[in-house]
């Protein structure tokens, strides 16, 4: 469903890509923008596997662990979890360069106004707090940018290090 | 009260080379002098974390046991871990928690709650089935070949003194190489 900017954003096809993406496992702390049209059809499937953690810097430890072994992990987070999280992603994704890919919700975002314009500061900081850690990020607002997904996540992998997938509107 | 790393040399008579181990901070640096291998995974970037990679290791390797060294303030950092663990339920996950009531590698000051805190009742409440508490060495060494053989997660609480301080080196432990080390020889087998 299009929202008053007239773009939408399919959470089915966003799924679809994650799995063709090679994702064994989605490990979430539930965040209110992802949570209808992703983290609810995903519970439903038995591949990925949802691990369900307390805290979201848990995560980053367990999809390192899961990289070690040749498994595809994707952190489904929220942008306050992320930034609960800097000093495990400093650690763990960055110093370390390992693939952790994370698809993060970005509470309160105007659809349709880019992360940096926002009115709230919340969302304001975090691609500008991505930039000075080097952590490469997409904008996934409507469906023509679920097609970054698939590949964002390959390159993680093929480079060892994170990757960010910031969702702007709430998927359908 | 017993000794770490008498402990630590107990449980390294029943590690085999197939197995993966994190120990952490103090503990990591007794451990790698008892039983140096590669599958020691010695990099967890962010204190209170070895539990969480231990976790990935084991969800994505289920063919091998992943046995946590961790520590007691390591532990409060990141208590939810017990009840993702609980709910995740690998069977191949075994943690131990080395409970000397301190941050050793920062000064030795004590963690909060320091005695009365209750890591096995922590582990219990959380949902964890296998739960011991050991404070004798010798019943330690007659029991732990038994644990590490018990369908997991299991939640070991070893009572401990504290070590004093000591000097580190911590390159041996976040040292590229170590991790180089890790992925290869995981890879391999």
């Amino acid at each position: 469903m299009a929202s008053a900017d007239g773009r939408a954003l399919s959470g089915g096809e966003i799924i679809r890509e994650i799995t063709a993406s090679g994702i064994e496992f989605v490990v979430s702390v539930p965040d209110i923008t992802t949570s209808e049209g992703l983290l609810r059809p995903l519970v439903q499937m038995s591949t990925p596997r949802l691990i369900r953690v307390c805290k979201e810097d848990e995560g980053i430890g367990i999809c390192a662990g899961l990289a070690y072994t040749g498994k595809r992990a994707l952190l489904l987070i929220q942008q306050t979890g992320l930034l609960d999280s800097i000093n495990a992603i400093r650690g763990v994704a960055v110093e370390y360069a390992l693939p952790i890919c994370m698809m993060v919700g970005l509470l309160e975002k105007e659809p349709g106004v880019p992360p940096r314009q926002s009115k709230r500061y919340g969302v304001r900081v975090v691609e500008p707090i991505l930039d000075v850690m080097s952590i490469p990020y997409h904008e996934v607002e409507a469906d023509a940018d679920i097609a970054k997904i698939g590949p964002a996540i390959d390159e993680a992998y093929k480079a060892s290090r994170p990757v960010v997938m910031l969702i702007g509107r709430r998927p359908a | 009260m017993m000794k770490r790393n008498e402990c630590l040399k107990a449980l390294a008579r029943h590690v085999t080379d197939a197995d993966i181990v994190l120990p952490v901070y103090s503990t990591a640096f007794d451990w790698i002098d008892i039983r140096p291998h590669p599958l020691n995974y010695l990099s967890h970037g962010a204190m209170g974390l070895a539990s969480s990679h231990a976790l990935g290791l084991a969800l994505g390797r289920p063919d091998r046991r992943v046995i946590v060294l961790d520590g007691d303030g390591s532990l409060l950092m990141n208590i939810g871990t017990l009840v993702t663990i609980a709910e995740a339920a690998p069977p191949n996950l075994f943690h131990f928690v080395c409970e000397n009531g301190t941050y050793e590698a920062n000064g030795g000051h004590p963690i909060p709650g320091r005695g009365n805190v209750d890591f096995a009742g922590f582990a219990r409440s959380a949902g964890w089935k296998s739960v011991h508490e050991f404070a004798d060495l010798q019943i330690f060494e007659q029991q732990v070949g038994a644990l590490l053989a018990e369908r997991g997660p299991v939640f070991v609480d070893l009572k401990v003194v504290a070590s004093g301080p000591q000097e580190r080196d911590y390159a041996r432990l976040h040292g590229a190489h170590v991790r180089q080390a890790f992925r290869e020889t995981l890879g391999k087998s």
